[in-house]
């Protein structure tokens, strides 16, 4: 099967500090992976590095064959990969339905003097943008929240909420930091399954980032260790349980203990 | 009737009334009240295209008083006539072709417009890379910049010395019909996806760029707007007091439209609105407070300025205790007006 990202030895330095060293990574369509990893390992750095929030400093990030490392954030989610955030970033003072309606925006065909003018062609626009934005909602079970504040919502439905409006921005590889963070076990559960129904519903390919490892081995079909910015090792959830180096990483030298 | 076409009806009914009291005023009015009129529609301009940037972007500009100047001058060499210009120009010639130029009050306006638009644009690039406190910074400086390039460049603006005997061709018609085009254009665009991606900004610019918005693109968009209608704002000034000099274009200005839009509310045009009303009508309202003051025994003195001490008192007042001004991030609507649902949230 053909690769949808690929990272390409990447390199991340801070200053004296290599938060990731050498890491490749391939993803293809409609594959579930989970990066696992200790504290402080890089997973979210590598997260950055995919959707051009840092451009790393050596490597290459490649989506659909096209190399997208020089890239900027808002450009790379325009080709196709759309995130969510580790600490939940909604807009916290604008309705539900206007944070989904934001992704929209990008795509917008309209000028922006026809929107300053009100002319009928950017209202028919507006017009289907709510519709498709509500309709979104409602498959994710929010319509009934749509005029609410998105600060207003429980901390279980700004989680739903932050997936709906990466989804808006039609993406083909989404990134979720840690979806499971503060869940208790029911809520995990039914993110386990709303995050495979998402995969099969709108073809995507999912990336996850999580500490809950029942979660991790439950619902994804490959694994990818990460260990002080070093890759660790890479295989199915079974094979990941019994490798000694991810034992290791997580439970220390077994002749040490 | 749908509540789409009776908003439209309420509106048109509206500016019909705004059109009758100024008829009134225009035709009976003292000049004091006309000249308090006028001076409140270039405020609201001013406050309402100032507010798109602050408070909508939610970036904190300091230099609008750049492009309310710009304005005013780009404005008033062109309609000055010649011979006026020669009068005024007395220690250094006007340069060529700005001494033998002549346009009507119209195109002045445009070029009033477009010509901060372009300065806009042209400070846009440095002062987007940067955010927060140093954009305040970078502004500022721009604003000063601005007011003192007016008075080294004496063939162009005539230094300190200003620019006299402009025509006075600013009246009733032209600063409300410019106030009400400024809400117009202002309101649809903040209630578009456009403003939806200047508040996303606002809110959160990190969250804003992973879906897919340009932040300097939209920062920029706004910007201009902002800078083209302060400085139509300018040059109906200009041609309202018919003399400009530097000194009318201060840190000042930017001051007094700060007060407005936090008064009324960032982030709230019809917040605006209300402050830049209340600012010009505050503004001779409290006019008592610099005349002697007789008590019985004791005279105080009158004491020129004394108005200034008061706004900043209340925008003192406002910012400890009821930070979200008179609006807070509401909008005004027919709904509210007639008790529909009750103030309506538009942030």
């Amino acid at each position: 099967m053909d690769a949808l990202l690929k990272l390409e030895n990447i390199v991340m330095r801070f200053g004296g500090l290599t938060a990731v060293n050498d890491f490749s990574l391939t993803v293809r369509a409609k594959e579930l992976i989970g990066l696992i990893g200790p504290n402080g390992a890089g997973k979210t750095t590598v997260f950055d590095v995919i959707t051009g929030f840092l451009i790393p400093t050596a490597g290459r990030v490649i989506l659909d064959d096209v190399d997208v490392t020089p890239l900027p954030a808002q450009k790379i989610t325009a080709r196709g990969i759309a995130r969510t955030f580790q600490n939940i970033r909604l807009f916290p003072d604008m309705t539900v339905i206007e944070n989904v309606m934001v992704s929209f925006h990008p795509r917008l065909k309209a000028q922006f003097w026809q929107a300053a003018l009100g002319l009928p062609s950017y209202r028919r626009e507006e017009l289907s943008i709510r519709e498709e934005s509500m309709a979104l909602l409602q498959e994710l079970s929010l319509a009934h929240l749509a005029l609410e504040r998105a600060s207003a919502l429980p901390y279980g439905q700004q989680r739903r909420l932050e997936i709906v409006r990466a989804l808006a921005t039609r993406p083909k590889l989404l990134l979720l930091d840690e979806p499971a963070a503060g869940m208790n076990p029911q809520e995990t559960m039914e993110l386990a399954d709303l995050v495979r129904e998402l995969r099969d519903r709108y073809s995507l390919s999912i990336l996850l980032v999580e500490h809950d490892m029942k979660f991790v081995m439950n619902l994804c079909e490959r694994i990818k260790v990460l260990d002080h910015g070093v890759s660790l090792a890479e295989g199915s959830p079974s094979e990941i349980q019994r490798h000694p180096d991810v034992i290791k990483a997580y439970l220390g030298d077994a002749k040490h203990a | 009737m749908t509540k789409r076409k009776r908003d439209l009806f309420l509106s048109f009914s509206g500016l019909l009334m705004l059109f009758v009291i100024l008829l009134l005023f225009n035709n009976f009015g003292s000049n004091y009240h006309i000249r308090i009129l006028n001076n409140m529609a270039i405020f609201i301009t001013l406050a309402v295209s100032y507010n798109l940037i602050n408070g909508f972007c939610g970036v904190l500009n300091l230099g609008p008083n750049a492009f309310v100047a710009i304005g005013a001058y780009t404005s008033a060499l062109l309609t000055m006539t010649p011979s006026e210009k020669q009068l005024n120009f007395i220690i250094e010639e006007l340069i060529y072709p700005l001494n033998i130029i002549h346009a009507p009050f119209v195109v002045s306006l445009l070029a009033a417009g477009a010509t901060a638009t372009l300065f806009a644009f042209l400070i846009s690039f440095p002062v987007f890379r940067v955010r927060g406190d140093y954009l305040a910074i970078v502004t500022f400086g721009f604003g000063e910049v601005i007011r003192v390039l007016c008075n080294a460049f004496q063939g162009i603006t005539n230094g300190p010395l200003g620019l006299k005997g402009l025509p006075a061709f600013t009246n009733l018609w032209w600063t409300w019909g410019v106030a009400v085009v400024t809400i117009f254009v202002v309101i649809n665009l903040i209630n578009s996806s456009f403003g939806r991606a200047m508040k996303a900004i606002r809110e959160d610019e990190t969250a804003a760029r992973a879906m897919g918005i340009d932040p300097f693109r939209h920062l920029l968009l706004a910007f201009l707007i902002s800078a083209f209608f302060s400085g139509v704002a300018g040059a109906l000034l200009a041609h309202l007091i018919t003399t400009i000099s530097p000194t009318l274009f201060t840190f000042f200005l930017t001051f007094n439209l700060l007060i407005m839009i936090v008064v009324g509310g960032l982030g709230s045009t019809t917040g605006a609105i209300l402050g830049a009303a209340l600012f010009a009508w505050g503004g001779e309202a409290l006019r008592v407070v610099e005349r002697p003051i007789s008590l019985g025994v004791f005279t105080i003195p009158g004491i020129p300025g004394m108005r200034m001490v008061f706004f900043s008192l209340i925008l003192m007042i406002v910012i400890i205790f009821a930070r979200q001004g008179i609006m807070g991030r509401k909008e005004f609507s027919w709904d509210l007006l007639l008790g529909g649902n009750f103030f309506r949230s538009k942030a």
